[in-house]
């Protein structure tokens, strides 16, 4: 297949995910040279480079495309850097993709590499009563798992999801991290243990939602020409699409207090999460069955099961059945996050899509080792955080 | 405020205490009639079909349906107060939608309202609600409870295509 829309993944690395308490830009350059030196190009061959910004980490963060050129020595590339909450990664090879559809790059670095602080996500500092991240703290509390415990409660309500189901969701992401050498929580969870942790916000528990990690992925990403040349042309970014909400917003989404009002304005056919895969399959020209695997951003296991309908897994209401008749494990009909998932990684904000891209790339390669999901050729990742952004990614084989 | 609680900081603006009692107040655009909440701070409307730049305050209806609930049991980061010689004291967060204006609206649940209490789908009223600072000084913000004599609304289902989409409803 050569569509004038794709790119190619030439090169694929990671820092493998933990809490070591070094620079970003260290863990940065580790996943920076393993995607080099998987693609095999060279640093000066590089003529863009796209950082995602971590917004916890001083003025570096938020040049990371600078700070991550310079660490491997200035080469005159250019460079540019975004941030989009969560989908940071997404919009960081976006920006690549367009570069080389348009013709304006060939070869292009995009690294996402993140240093958090343990616990809760906080606002940036300072008083700002006019930034809704700060209000949501300051008013209410509201941290980002009391939203999650929110929206898994509704599931429950709506759906007759239980506990047990959400436990199952952890299980099974634990078995297929502990075959990760990049994820950092590597040992086997059973429900037990889950049902057994704290509880942070009703009904979820501390095992039922991701943490907070350091790490760093990047990608190597071609035009398709270059990496013909290269022969490194086997597996193409079919499609990204990063569409914002449409108002009315249905959902009181974080970190906003409240939803829009119904009552003059018919909300659109799609729910927001519901739009991100949509948007990339009609992009791609395939649909979910056409998929061999899914990434999904678990943020919490009940999310994973909203994620199965939104992204056309199974109908509405039948996450739990796809969940528990081992479609979504490895092995299943439609494995779903065969590297771990945040489960098992946590989460490391703007590398975050990015290792999703990996965890394809090598799948899609036959390269994902004991983790491999057979025959695999399409793959999707999607993600959402806060402020209206969110993303999805169709990989497929060429 | 009539009981002299100021406003929590970021507020100014949100609340109407009088003889009707106490209420949210919303931005509604002066050109179309789309609601805000929290009142816009910055010229504009949400509809992206309007061009309207004004609002004018109006009071939110103060019942609506538990759409979802949650509580934390661990304190959350600053900038949440927490006051001085205290504790953290767990507390419950509440969704409710509004039955009127058919919007969703956080808040804490009031102190005094026991978790079992609560069900998706049960009839909630606003309240004031009192927010004790980092330097211990009250500050006025909205909680839910449960209304008097609160039974399931049993029309729940219609807040059902707020979560999930009306792509689905549409094709039932």
């Amino acid at each position: 297949m050569s569509r004038t829309d794709s790119v190619a993944v030439a090169g694929v690395g990671m820092h493998p995910w933990g809490a070591w308490g070094k620079p970003f830009v260290e863990y940065g350059l580790v996943a920076a040279r393993a995607a080099l030196a998987d693609a095999g190009v060279g640093w000066r061959d590089v003529q863009l480079v796209v950082g995602g910004e971590t917004i916890r980490n001083g003025y570096p963060g938020f040049v990371a495309g600078s700070a991550l050129s310079q660490a491997l020595g200035w080469q005159g590339a250019p460079v540019a850097s975004c941030y989009a909450a969560c989908a940071t990664g997404a919009q960081a090879l976006a920006t690549a993709r367009a570069h080389i559809l348009a013709g304006l790059a060939d070869v292009v670095l995009v690294v996402g590499a993140d240093t958090t602080p343990k616990g809760f996500f906080a606002p940036v500092g300072g008083d700002r009563p006019d930034d809704p991240d700060w209000l949501r703290f300051r008013l209410l509390g509201a941290t980002n798992p009391a939203y999650f415990g929110l929206y898994a409660r509704r599931r429950m309500a709506l759906r007759g999801s239980t506990e047990v189901d959400f436990a199952a969701v952890k299980v099974k992401n634990a078995r297929a991290g502990s075959l990760n050498p990049n994820a950092r929580f590597r040992a086997e969870v059973d429900t037990e243990t889950v049902l057994k942790s704290p509880m942070v916000s009703d009904p979820l528990r501390l095992l039922q939602i991701c943490a907070t990690s350091d790490g760093a992925a990047a990608v190597v990403l071609t035009s398709e020409e270059y990496a013909r040349r290269l022969n490194k042309d086997a597996v193409r970014i079919r499609a990204i699409s990063a569409p914002t909400p449409t108002y009315p917003r249905t959902v009181p989404d974080f970190p906003y207090l409240a939803s829009d009002s119904l009552a003059a304005a018919a909300p659109a056919a799609r729910s927001f999460r519901e739009s991100l895969a949509h948007a990339a399959y009609e992009a791609a020209g395939l649909g979910p069955r056409d998929l061999d695997l899914a990434e999904v951003y678990d943020l919490t296991t009940a999310m994973e099961l909203d994620w199965y309908e939104e992204i056309g897994l199974c109908a509405p209401g039948e996450a739990e059945k796809l969940l528990h008749d081992g479609a979504t494990a490895l092995g299943g009909r439609i494995p779903v996050n065969p590297s771990g998932g945040l489960s098992s990684f946590g989460e490391a904000i703007p590398a975050q899509a990015i290792a999703q891209v990996c965890e394809l790339t090598w799948q899609l390669r036959g390269a994902a080792g004991a983790r491999q999901v057979a025959g695999a050729r399409v793959g999707v990742a999607v993600n959402q955080g806060l402020f209206g952004h969110g993303s999805a990614i169709v990989v497929g084989r060429a | 405020m009539t009981d002299g609680i100021p406003a929590a900081p970021g507020t100014e603006g949100w609340f109407q205490d009088g003889p009707d009692g106490f209420a949210l107040l919303a931005g509604r655009c002066t050109s179309c009639g789309a609601l805000s909440f929290p009142p816009r701070t910055i010229p504009g409307c949400p509809d992206p079909d309007c061009e309207g730049l004004e609002q004018s305050p109006e009071p939110l209806s103060t019942n609506g349906t538990l759409w979802s609930y949650t509580d934390a049991r661990y304190a959350p980061p600053p900038p949440y107060p927490r006051p001085p010689d205290a504790e953290f004291s767990p507390y419950a967060l509440a969704a409710v939608e509004l039955t009127a204006e058919r919007m969703i609206i956080l808040g804490q649940v009031a102190p005094d309202v026991p978790d079992e209490a609560l069900r998706v789908g049960m009839i909630m009223e606003l309240a004031p609600g009192t927010l004790v600072s980092s330097t211990g000084v009250e500050e006025r913000v909205w909680n839910w409870r449960p209304a008097d004599h609160s039974e399931d609304s049993g029309a729940d289902v219609e807040a059902y295509g707020a979560y999930s989409s009306a792509a689905e409803e549409a094709s039932a």
